[in-house]
């Protein structure tokens, strides 16, 4: 059975698609994925998906199913690099991929994954006090 | 009307939609067929023959290669002998679903090809056509 790699970056989770999926290698995804937030305590959920030329609605559900599961998990999920032809077909096909955040590439990915954990933990340079008092400076 | 080529390929298991989907797009890059329009053919083909896996157990498709006024196009004809569908007109509202599904697949699919038929009857399975020209219109 094919499997998408997961590869683990410092608090994050980065997932690159470079094939055309169907629906058990998605479905497969999504268990591993779930299971890899709960056992790194990833904070962040990066899937790029700039080599899928295609994304239909049972992927649109994935992708929006992975970001509200990483939440319960307590963890952000970022799309990035989706083809412009991709997301003109999203949207006509009426799936907007409500909920999921995206960015453009995966460096910008990055960025508002980190801003995303900064707000919620304070900067992650400082040692972790994740106190609520934490954010107000 | 005249059809150019004409082949048919049986969709018998997941497995058989990615070289499916492959076989779209040759047909599409073949008429020269822009990547927008690539992409809105692929994904309404990987609705349709998505729905025909989970309610019909699979079935088979038609794909040709059509003219018409001097204008080329790919036709999709999807043929199943499963169920059929009680109510066409309560199945082509947008969030409408007896499977689990968002409700996307059919009225989404016909936003994204230029023509669409649908005909089906309880126990008489189901026939879906769609088409889609060579410059989207």
């Amino acid at each position: 059975m094919e499997r998408i790699p997961i590869l683990k970056l410092g608090p994050f989770l980065l997932v690159t698609i470079q094939i055309d999926l169907y629906d058990r290698v998605a479905l497969n995804l999504e268990n591993d994925l779930i299971t890899m937030v709960s056992k790194t305590g990833a904070k962040g959920v990066l899937i790029d998906i700039s080599a899928v030329n295609i994304v239909d609605s049972f992927m649109g559900r994935i992708l929006g199913n992975i970001a509200s599961m990483s939440r319960i998990m307590d963890a952000e999920t970022v799309v990035v690099g989706m083809q412009p032809a991709v997301a003109i077909t999203l949207v006509e096909l009426g799936l907007t991929l409500q909920g999921v955040h995206t960015a453009l590439d995966v460096e910008k990915g990055m960025e508002l994954l980190k801003t995303k954990i900064d707000i919620q933990y304070g900067s992650l340079d400082e040692d972790e006090e994740e106190g609520p008092d934490d954010r107000t400076d | 009307m005249i059809v150019l080529t004409k082949d048919t390929m049986q969709i018998l298991r997941e497995q058989d939609v990615v070289p499916f989907r492959n076989r779209v797009r040759e047909l599409a890059v073949k008429i020269g067929m822009s990547l927008v329009n690539q992409t809105k053919l692929i994904t309404a083909a990987s609705e349709l023959v998505r729905n025909m896996l989970r309610y019909a157990n699979g079935g088979k498709v038609i794909l040709e290669i059509i003219s018409k006024s001097a204008q080329s196009g790919v036709r999709l004809t999807f043929v199943d002998e499963g169920p059929g569908i009680a109510d066409v007109k309560q199945a082509m509202q947008d969030g409408f679903s007896t499977g689990r599904s968002l409700g996307l697949g059919l009225p989404g699919t016909k936003r994204l090809v230029n023509e669409f038929d649908i005909k089906s009857a309880p126990g008489q399975g189901t026939t879906v056509m769609i088409i889609h020209w060579k410059n989207g219109r």
